[in-house]
């Protein structure tokens, strides 16, 4: 026994009554506060499925995990026609979509409206009506993007016309897919479907996918976590905000671009089409993130969780253990800041593939990068630092490659835990795009939402009962 | 009568803030009465014997809060529960603004790694998992949370002994290290004297004596230390880091008697430590040997651990004030008794403070009955009507469930003064007076209703105030204001107990003391 304890200041961390807190701050002592609730709400037979998860095979099953998640090195190698490289595009009418498999007749408005699109642009139908017609017979086969190692962001429809970015997660040797971004307001993820949005497609797919690709065999691969690290220093935070993000990776491909055969025309159209998205990037990042999180998936007994994903009715939880089983519950409306001219009755549910950014730590998790995204929701820089911290209870680790000068330089926290999820009774919070919720509309404003723990509880359930 | 209530589900807040959300309730216009408690089973059943139980109540759980309004009209009830919704979120909105926070230890721990001691006050369930934690990331820990079994209790002091970590704990309520109050405790002088008790309100009584020299550390061990399955693993710990302390000069070891095994295992200790050590064991003697002296009260205690750094000579203290104006006082407040009232009645917000106050009755020849008694058949329940002399320890389970301390809330302690100044043989009511961290702020305010109405009953409130200037409430403004309301104030609650019996026994006493 040492008398070390008086020979330093006191520095306490207090746990439980807030009162005992505020007298050592009337003393000014040094003091933190454990913000205390009862674990897994008190529930005890959620409690005690908690210590059977707390053993050393979880431990080890999560450092492995862990390790996939870190090693992983994303790097975008193609641009290709989504029918070459995802098999079930081949052949009859099939479409993906995002989030957890889900029904024409479940489907939410901008689903529907993506999918009449989708039918319009690859000449399955010529109206929305007859589209309407071919998903209602069931002669449109609806499969998952990230059944398909895809994502896909908000409606998240991907056509077999369509071009995909193609991204190899080269130390795992895993594939991952996502389409291009067009914009906000009117285009098709949101589930807007009119002459706008198909003339946009169109020039998509005959003029910018083939310049990028064009492009991208001159610079060669692109090593994405390189970019993504940089823009998170820049006040992204790659889910709602992919400023930064989007003009690097045209620092990257613009000189190559000017350097291959397309004509002037179509590469100023192209520039000015990127440089007016500032989510270009986002669908990169998040075939980025889809990448490392399949070499996450199926490990034996680890509780992290491999997915996130809203299809704008259920949102959709995958924990590595339990693979490819999806875990559902309603998906939330978001606290959303409208565009003028919106209001609460336009918002649809949370909707898209996109929380694949929070499956990585980037998004809400990394708030604390782009204090300008709280603002959405009138949060102030504290908030953002804040949701970051908060994040960091569920998660396993801080990564130090993707350090946040705002936060110390500290890690964005990664690898989410269920067992920290249920443990705290804290959702992931994520940061999203809103839709109407009528088909054919587009986007009503951003927002950020907490994941519905039903969805957690229920995976968590079934995830303890393999252990 | 128009009932309302609401519960807010899966909605955790600490039964001090519930508190506070209910005292600012029970104030608004035309509430009769109110409840804003977690759903547990134990507050539901306090809701139903308060007549303030709806068929709601039972969707709640012990996650969810409930609030409960009994009003004179449907429309002042609908109000109330308005404003008792808007008060849970109001506080709420304004911490979170303020202050950075985190959901779990783990988390604070990770990114405070230089903090060095936890501060636990969760339900006595969860107390262990998180102390646990403490300890595996190498720190000490004061844990106030009660109902912790013995063998965790034992798990964390053989590891945190093991580590070098103190465990002040289970169930304790009061320590002051290097000069900073935790938990019920009192804002006093650094200085030479140190101190380990077992024994929370005793600390306390101790410290606030010992102002004027100061204290260098006083080490809670928490109330089952001394047990015989623990041994008093904390209380040998707290004795050898003081010794091994160059600013402590003197030691004062304080707890309710151990057991004959565990007083010879400490003895032993403090003989090692060869430091004075000045030893009270509320009730039991201790004889002077080589450096150990004795001390028959608390108060004592103080004194002749500063005999020893004065360098006077120890002596015991009967009363501060002169005997002429002892002797004045007690005939003031004699003349105002009918030959019927005989007895006291002691209503305490500190256990130590109330077992000491026993055992100065015994020694008179005056056995007191108590929920907390000397002997056995002297146990008398908490809520039953007093018996002769009778002194009730109101910080037992049965008062603090779901409710908090008396230090806190006055509310059970008013009652039961009222109901006790309407007993035609009772004399003197005795009360304790805890002020300093963790307590209410302002006592003599909560008093007065109840201390007025116990005089119109003519009966005479004797009491001592435990605390110091530093204390948030300060203990001059507290004397003088319970002083107006009539209140007899003593510096002690050694002296406070003597003088109810002297005044109860119209100077009988006298023959026991002098």
């Amino acid at each position: 026994m040492t008398t070390k304890l008086f020979r330093q200041d006191i520095k306490v961390i207090n746990v439980g009554l807030a009162r005992f807190y505020e007298d050592l701050k009337y003393q000014r002592a040094k003091v933190t506060k454990v913000d205390w609730r009862p674990p897994a709400g008190g529930n005890l037979k959620l409690i005690q499925l908690l210590s059977k998860a707390e053993s050393e095979e979880v431990a080890n099953a999560n450092k492995i995990a862990v390790k996939k998640i870190v090693t992983s090195s994303p790097k975008l190698i193609d641009i290709k026609r989504a029918r070459d490289v995802i098999g079930v595009l081949r052949g009859n009418m099939t479409l993906l979509h995002s989030g957890p498999p889900i029904e024409w007749e479940r489907m939410s408005g901008p689903t529907k409206g993506g999918v009449i699109g989708a039918a319009i642009f690859e000449g399955w139908a010529s109206d929305a009506r007859q589209a309407e017609e071919l998903a209602k017979s069931g002669q449109i086969r609806f499969e998952t993007c990230h059944d398909n190692s895809a994502v896909g962001p908000m409606a998240g429809i991907i056509s077999p016309s369509m071009s995909v970015y193609v991204v190899k997660n080269e130390e795992n040797g895993n594939i991952a897919f996502s389409n291009l971004n067009e914009g906000v307001g009117r285009v098709l993820r949101y589930g807007a479907y009119d002459e706008e949005v198909q003339t946009r497609l169109k020039f998509m797919e005959d003029v910018l996918s083939p310049l990028l690709k064009a492009a991208l065999i001159i610079t060669g691969p692109l090593d994405l976590k390189n970019i993504m690290a940089q823009s998170l220093q820049m006040g992204d935070e790659l889910h709602t905000r992919n400023v930064a993000s989007s003009l690097l990776l045209l620092k990257e491909l613009g000189p190559s671009m000017v350097n291959t055969d397309f004509s002037k025309s179509d590469i100023s159209a192209s520039i000015d089409f990127i440089v007016k998205n500032q989510l270009f990037f986002l669908n990169i990042a998040m075939a980025a993130g889809k990448s490392i999180m399949d070499a996450a998936n199926g490990i034996r007994a680890s509780s992290v969780i491999t997915a996130l994903t809203r299809n704008g009715t259920d949102f959709g939880v995958r924990v590595s253990a339990l693979k490819d089983k999806w875990f559902t519950a309603p998906a939330p409306i978001p606290k959303t800041l409208f565009f003028p001219g919106y209001k609460e009755e336009d918002a649809n549910p949370d909707i898209g593939d996109s929380a694949i950014m929070e499956t990585n730590g980037f998004g809400a998790f990394a708030s604390a990068a782009s204090p300008a995204v709280v603002q959405v929701v009138g949060g102030d820089v504290k908030e953002a630092l804040r949701n970051t911290i908060k994040m960091s209870e569920i998660c396993l680790i801080k990564d130090k490659s993707f350090p946040i000068p705002q936060n110390n330089f500290e890690g964005i926290p990664r690898a989410i835990d269920l067992r920290r999820i249920i443990e705290t009774g804290t959702a992931p919070i994520i940061n999203t795009g809103v839709a109407n919720k009528k088909p054919g509309m587009g986007t009503v404003g951003f927002g950020i939402l907490d994941a519905p723990m039903g969805a957690f509880i229920r995976a968590f359930e079934e995830y303890a009962s393999t252990l | 009568m128009p009932k309302k209530s609401f519960i807010s589900k899966g909605d955790y807040r600490d039964s001090v803030f519930l508190m506070r959300v209910n005292q600012e309730c029970q104030k608004l216009d035309g509430v009769k009465a109110c409840a804003v408690m977690m759903g547990t089973d134990a507050n539901k059943d306090i809701a139903k014997d308060a007549w303030l139980y709806t068929d709601e109540l039972a969707n709640a759980g012990p996650n969810d809060i409930f609030i409960v309004i009994d009003a004179i009209d449907e429309a002042k009830c609908e109000t109330a529960l308005a404003k008792a919704k808007d008060l849970l979120n109001e506080v709420e909105r304004g911490e979170s603004a303020e202050e950075m926070s985190y959901r779990t230890l783990r988390t604070a721990i990770e990114n405070e790694p230089d903090s060095n001691l936890v501060l636990i006050s969760t339900p006595g369930e969860y107390a262990f998992t998180e102390a646990l934690t403490a300890l595996n990331n190498d720190k000490n820990v004061m844990i106030f949370s009660s109902d912790v079994p013995i063998d965790d209790e034992l798990k964390l002091k053989q590891l945190g002994s093991k580590k070098g970590l103190l465990v002040m704990g289970p169930d304790c309520g009061t320590a002051i290290i290097n000069g900073i109050g935790l938990g019920f405790s009192n804002i006093v002088k650094k200085g030479p004297i140190g101190i380990v008790g077992a024994a929370g309100t005793g600390i306390q009584e101790v410290t606030s004596l010992l102002d004027d020299v100061g204290i260098s550390q006083a080490i809670g061990t928490g109330s089952h230390d001394l047990s015989e399955k623990i041994g008093g693993i904390t209380m040998i710990d707290g004795i050898r880091m003081l010794g091994e302390d160059q600013e402590t000069k003197v030691l004062v070891v304080i707890s309710k008697p151990p057991s004959p095994a565990v007083t010879g295992k400490i003895l032993e200790y403090l003989r090692k430590v060869g430091k004075p050590a000045v030893v009270n064991f509320i009730g039991g003697n201790v004889s002077d040997e080589g450096n150990i002296i004795g001390a028959l009260t608390l108060e004592d205690a103080a004194k002749k651990a500063l005999a020893i750094i004065t360098g006077a000579q120890p002596s015991a203290t009967i009363f501060s004030k002169p005997m002429e104006e002892l002797e004045a006082l007690i005939t003031q407040e004699t003349k105002r008794l009918s030959d019927k009232q005989k007895y006291v009645r002691g209503l305490f917000s500190g256990g130590t403070l109330c077992a000491e106050a026993q055992v100065l009755f015994r020694n008179m020849s005056r056995p007191v009955r108590s929920n907390v008694p000397l002997e056995k058949d002297l146990l008398i329940q908490a809520s039953a009507r007093g018996v002769g002399d009778t002194f009730i320890d109101m910080g037992t389970e049965e008062f603090v469930r779901g409710i908090p301390h008396p230090m806190i809330d006055f509310r059970f302690r008013n009652e039961r003064i009222i109901r006790e100044s309407q007993e035609d043989d009772v004399a003197v009511i005795l009360l304790d007076i805890v002020l300093g961290l963790g307590a209410n702020i302002n006592p003599a305010g909560e008093l007065a209703d109840a201390v007025a109405k116990a005089r119109v009953n003519g009966k005479s409130i004797i009491a001592s105030v435990c605390g110091t200037e530093r204390d948030p409430q300060s203990l001059h403004l507290q004397v003088s204001a319970l002083e107006r309301l009539g209140v007899i104030i003593l510096p002690s609650n050694a002296q406070a107990a003597r003088l109810a019996a002297l005044v109860a026994s119209r100077g009988g006493a006298w023959g026991y003391l002098k």
